[in-house]
């Protein structure tokens, strides 16, 4: 019936997306087995170096599929996100530092060592219950959750949209950035966290635990995909592209476009939040310099490589992004900016669909 | 042949006149030299008692240097060469020097160094210094220079003992000069504080109530003070009040001084925002383009300024108004290269531009990180715009903000005029507000979008001459400000000189205002949080683009 | 939804038929609402000095098909921008019904409560398939959390063809509606208006563009929903506007400038002065 003529374009972008996911459980599966079980001396061991390096990737993979839902889907550009992926990211830390207790260089069973070294005598009240790992967890969802919350009412409700509302997201970082870089503030200023110990008593630093961390971090990147997928392919998610098209026709059919932006944000704040809490423990360090507005502009570059508003194009461009930053700067320290400098023009210019443009024709039903 | 008559030669002979005058003077001062000098020597053998009737006798030749003579023995830094037993002045007695450098007494002029322990210094004991100190205060007190005489006083004033109180009295009946006798009251009413008599204290404190200087408040303040027992120092009751009183209206004073000051400052802070924001909301506004790379212009300009300066190492103080077109050409050059290859491409799409200009500054910062490597270079203030305005010891401004605040003032009038007035900038303007039919009355609107482009970016250069003033001149310099320059375009309402300016300058006062509470920090995070909720109520700014066209975007 | 009377074929519709259609969307039974359904009193509305409403009172009976013609800047589109909560006026007010204060409501809240608009330029979503554009359109719950997870209903599902049906584009619902015609654009736009199921439905020079065929569709179209339906049609195209209407009301620089039937509107010489010409 006509439902197949329909179903078709459907197929591809399923075709697409098990592509993606089955990639990913091969991932998964295969590195930590080339990590544990194969032995150093054979050509085909992983080093844990590489295991925690692809961690990372997967996690950015999650923060630019977060960005691609808004930017790509809904059209609204923020400059935040690497602010609410830093922020999940300290919320986990803050647990870490607890579990570090006397094995810390001051040796305070109860404060960590910035505290001890600012000769501060008791935990700030904001570090009540980071002790408990389900409490830590929350925090994780719900700060980055709250403050995309508060600002995005703020701002769509005054129907703030397009750059200004970019502005205000990156001024939103700074104002971030600022605040923890203080030393006072209590989340160790500009050294951030580090020197973490273990996690739910795993120690941080085995094999084992990295190989885990990266499994849990691909299973949380298929399952956010596939909650992407599944918003963006629901009624909700054409209506969330209409207001990306035409944000007043979309209002007048009766739609109340802020309250759909609100919660789309506060979704893609959650999942960065979450991106930055498996984030940290795999690079053993947070501090805030991820806040810097930087940050969230080359997020968006990874999501406009790949490919906007196709959820998978954003991950593999992250993912490939990420890694020529990594080969750069070891190899020509000097070349990376100028690279990425010349793949913000050259990609915004010349590749405005972003690589999963170039085997998608434009009359394809997104 | 011509009889030359008398009236002729009269200017010849006043000119012989004259110089048959000067030699004897010439000869004086031949002569006066000598007979410093001779007195100058006479230290070398004295006792304490006869240093001090030698100083006198020094005073008393009237010759320029003898104050320079006794300062310096005053200080320690008198000496007499052991070799030729010559009497030398030594610029700094600095125990680490490995060499002293030589002055001459009389004509204070350089004469060589020499090692310290080849110099016996002129000891002095405390009577003898008191004395010298009354002593130089005296001359000074009645030194023709009025500044000379004011600066005595203060100085006098810092450590008021009897001597110097006497001759201060005698001072103040013949003192002509009002700011003189001024500072000479103040501290006579200091030293009448210790008067045994409640009612001359009382007398002195009502004098004393509308100086501001930290001296007199400090010892108001110690009249109010407890003793170990509990009871006030002071024990007069009136003078108590008055005490109070005194300092209540300083303080009030003081407030006042520091509201100027804290607004003065808001004012340059502002200023200099304002000036980094302009480019950006004519770009904005006429295109609109969102240019990312905008803090890199501003950086372009502060290191063109550094350019400049190493070009003409001599001329510093021209160097800054040479900087000005210089940079406003260099980077209004590189800002028309931008928009004719890459901005050209992006039109109507404002995300997209905010994309590449932001690629655009990435080079930007990583080219100077190159040629100029990673530090931050030094920039010289030139002369003219250093120092300090002195209103009162509790207010004074610096020229070089009143120098950039005037500055802004005078780019945002050539900018008005231009807009204005010109047709480039009329064709600017209807570009800006309705494109299509711009274009259809045969504006060329690339042209005038390369164009704008262009003055946006020279004047952020401009901003950047400004700024090296200011600041460290470094590749970072543009990161600094661009979060800031986009807060005042979107407060002040975008393409709208007038909002930049206010928004500009309010936001600069606002700053400087949350300072003292709430430190620079969090100041900023503030003013950041108010702007957000500021465009609640106002989503397009102070002063927005108005009409149908700009209603339907 | 009451059937189509039968189609005449091609131009020939004679004055006739459109007589008959005209009267039997009077005589259909008005909407449940009493009073008028929609008011305005005393409407301004100023752009900088320019005033785009002058004190513009207009009202709407229920089950009517009002007409609005007038010149260029009588304030046609920014009167319908003030019922649908676009803009706001700096005096007067606008009621729907005798309890809905417009003035006081947003645009969704006004698309909600019964009031459907169709732009001048189409706007459809032209990456949606047509489809998909209907189905946006539907009268359903339009909160996130519905949508979500919701499932088009058999019920909803035969809406979508009739309307389909209604507006001819039942071979090209999995067409992107970008790749329409203009004026198959148009009546996609009717049809999402169909979908919303207003009360009052404005219409903004629907037939701008068309084929006469295509216009000729578009009046029977509009008269079969008049009565069940109220309407208000802004449009330019004379000879439509007197097959359709049997109120007409000329605006002209923000004020009304005449009101009646179209022979008396037409003859009034203070239009023709503005707008007909002679």
């Amino acid at each position: 019936m006509k439902i197949g003529r329909q179903a078709l374009p459907l197929l591809f972008k399923d075709r697409a997306s098990c592509g993606f996911l089955a990639l990913l459980t091969g991932v998964a599966l295969v590195v930590p087995i080339l990590n544990v079980a194969v032995p150093e001396s054979s050509p085909l061991h992983l080093s844990s170096y590489v295991v925690g390096l692809i961690g990372k990737y997967l996690c950015y993979a999650i923060l630019a599929t977060a960005v691609d839902l808004i930017w790509g889907f809904c059209g609204i550009l923020s400059l935040c996100h690497a602010a609410f992926f830093a922020l999940g990211g300290y919320a986990i830390g803050m647990y870490l530092m607890r579990q570090i207790g006397t094995r810390g260089v001051y040796g305070h069973p109860v404060l960590p060592d910035f505290m001890v070294f600012l000769n501060w005598d008791a935990l700030p009240w904001f570090w009540y219950g980071f002790d408990r790992f389900w409490f830590a967890l929350a925090m994780v969802a719900l700060v980055p959750a709250a403050l995309a919350f508060v600002f995005g009412w703020l701002a769509f409700r005054s129907r703030v949209t397009g750059v200004y509302f970019s502005i205000m997201s990156q001024a939103l970082s700074y104002a971030l950035l600022l605040a923890f870089f203080r030393n006072d503030m209590g989340f160790g200023g500009n050294n951030g966290f580090t020197d973490f110990k273990d996690l739910l008593g795993f120690d941080l630093q085995s094999d084992g635990t990295r190989s885990a961390l990266l499994v849990v971090t691909a299973a949380t990147l298929a399952a956010s995909y596939g909650a992407c997928r599944m918003i963006v392919g629901s009624r909700a998610g054409r209506v969330i592209r209409s207001i990306r098209d035409a944000e007043s026709r979309t209002r007048f059919l009766g739609y109340s476009v802020e309250s759909y932006k609100l919660w789309l944000f506060v979704f893609s704040a959650v999942m960065a939040g979450v991106a930055g809490a498996l984030y940290v423990p795999q690079v053993g360090i947070i501090n805030p310099s991820e806040f810097e507005p930087i940050k969230s502009i080359e997020v968006v570059i990874w999501v406009a490589v790949g490919g906007r508003g196709t959820l998978f194009g954003a991950a593999a461009g992250a993912i490939l992004v990420n890694y020529l930053k990594t080969y750069l700067t070891a190899a020509f320290p000097e070349l990376w900016l100028y690279a990425l400098g010349a793949i913000f023009i050259g990609v915004t210019i010349f590749l405005p669909r972003g690589l999963a443009g170039l085997w998608r024709s434009p009359s394809q039903v997104e | 042949m011509r009889v030359v008559t008398y009236g002729e030669w009269q200017p010849l002979w006043l000119l012989l006149a004259v110089c048959f005058l000067l030699l004897p003077v010439a000869a004086n001062a031949q002569t006066a030299d000598d007979d410093f000098r001779a007195v100058v020597a006479e230290f070398g053998d004295a006792n304490f008692r006869e240093k001090e009737s030698v100083a006198e006798r020094l005073l008393e030749t009237g010759h320029a240097s003898a104050r320079a003579v006794l300062t310096a023995l005053l200080e320690d830094r008198f000496f007499f060469r052991q070799q030729d037993q010559q009497p030398f002045i030594v610029e700094s007695s600095d125990e680490n020097l490995s060499s002293f450098a030589l002055i001459d007494p009389a004509s204070l002029e350089a004469a060589g160094t020499s090692e310290p322990d080849q110099l016996d210094r002129v000891i002095t004991n405390n009577r003898l210094r008191r004395f010298l100190r009354i002593t130089i205060a005296r001359f000074a007190l009645s030194s023709p220079d009025a500044d000379v005489r004011v600066d005595a006083v203060k100085q006098m004033l810092r450590s008021l003992d009897a001597a110097s109180i006497e001759l201060l009295r005698e001072r103040a009946i013949e003192e002509t000069n009002s700011s003189v006798s001024y500072e000479i009251d103040t501290a006579l009413a200091l030293a009448a504080l210790d008067e045994d008599e409640g009612s001359a204290r009382v007398a002195a404190i009502n004098t004393l109530a509308d100086r501001l200087s930290p001296e007199v408040y400090n010892r108001l303040s110690l009249l109010l003070e407890r003793d170990e027992d509990g009871n006030f120092i002071e024990g007069n009751e009136d003078a108590r009040l008055a005490a109070t009183e005194a300092i209540r209206r300083i303080d009030a004073a003081r407030n006042v001084y520091s509201i100027i000051e804290t607004a003065f400052f808001g004012l340059s802070l502002g200023s200099v925002l304002a000036l980094a924001a302009i480019g950006l909301t004519i770009t904005f506004g006429v295109s609109g383009v969102i240019n990312l790379a905008h803090g890199e212009l501003l950086m372009l300009g502060a290191y063109t300024t550094y350019v400049v300066q190493l070009a003409m190492p001599n001329h510093i103080d021209v160097s800054i108004l040479v900087a000005i077109p210089a940079a406003f050409l260099v980077t209004g050059a590189v800002g028309v290269l931008i928009e004719r290859s890459i901005i050209r491409f992006l039109y109507g799409r404002p995300l997209e531009t905010l994309l590449a200009t932001f690629g655009v500054s990435l080079l930007l910062q990583q080219f100077v990180r190159s040629v100029f490597t990673a530090n931050n270079r030094p920039v010289v203030t030139p002369s003219w715009m250093s120092g300090t305005l002195q209103f009162n010891e509790a207010f004074s401004l610096t020229y070089n903000r009143m120098s950039i605040v005037l500055f802004t003032l005078i780019v945002f009038a050539i900018l008005l005029l231009v807009l204005k007035r010109t047709r480039v900038g009329l064709e600017m303007r209807a570009v800006s507000q309705n494109r299509l039919m711009a274009r259809a009355l045969g504006v060329r609107s690339e042209w005038v979008d390369a164009m704008t482009f262009g003055l946006g970016a020279g004047i952020a250069g401009v901003a950047g001459v400004a700024l090296s003033q200011l600041t460290n001149v470094g590749p970072n310099l543009g990161q600094a400000y661009i979060v800031d320059s986009f807060l005042v375009v979107v407060f002040g309402g975008v393409g709208n000189i007038w909002g930049t300016l206010i928004g500009g300058m309010s936001l600069g006062i606002v700053n400087k205002v949350l300072e003292p509470f709430a430190g620079a920090v969090l100041g900023k995070i503030f003013v950041l949080v108010a702007v957000i909720l500021f465009i609640q109520r106002r989503p397009r700014g102070l002063f927005p683009q108005t009409g149908r066209a700009a209603e339907s975007s | 939804m009451t059937p189509l009377l039968p189609r005449t074929r091609g131009a020939q519709a004679t004055q006739t038929s459109w007589r008959e259609m005209r009267e039997a969307a009077a005589r259909r039974k008005p909407s449940v609402l009493l009073g008028k359904v929609l008011h305005l009193d005393k409407l301004t509305v100023s752009f900088d000095q320019f005033k785009a409403l002058d004190r513009l009172t207009l009202y709407v009976d229920p089950g009517e098909l009002l007409c609005i013609i007038g010149p260029n800047g009588a304030g046609k589109t920014t009167m319908m921008d003030v019922i649908t909560g676009r803009t706001r006026p700096d005096e007067g007010s606008a009621w729907f019904g005798k309890t809905v204060n417009l003035l006081a409501l947003t645009e969704a809240e006004i698309a909600q409560a019964g009031i459907g608009r169709k732009f001048q330029k189409p706007t459809v979503f032209e990456f949606l398939s047509v489809f998909e554009n209907l189905e946006l359109a539907l009268a359903d719950n339009k909160s996130i959390w519905h949508t979500m997870v919701a499932r088009l209903t058999p019920i909803q599902r035969e809406r979508i063809d009739e309307v389909l049906q209604i507006i001819s584009l039942g071979a090209k619902r999995t067409a992107r509606a970008g790749a329409l015609s203009h004026g198959q654009k148009q009546w996609l736009e009717i049809g999402m208006l169909l979908m919303q199921e207003p009360a009052l439905l404005l219409v903004d020079e629907p037939v701008a563009g068309m084929t006469p065929q295509e216009t000729e569709r578009t009046g029977e179209l509009l008269l079969s929903l008049a009565g069940k339906h109220s309407l208000i049609v802004v449009e330019h195209d004379m000879d439509f506007v007197r097959s359709i209407a049997k109120r007409v009301t000329v605006l002209c620089e923000g004020r009304v400038l005449a009101e009646g039937d179209m022979d008396s509107v037409q003859n009034d010489p203070r239009v023709i002065e503005v707008y007909l010409g002679a």
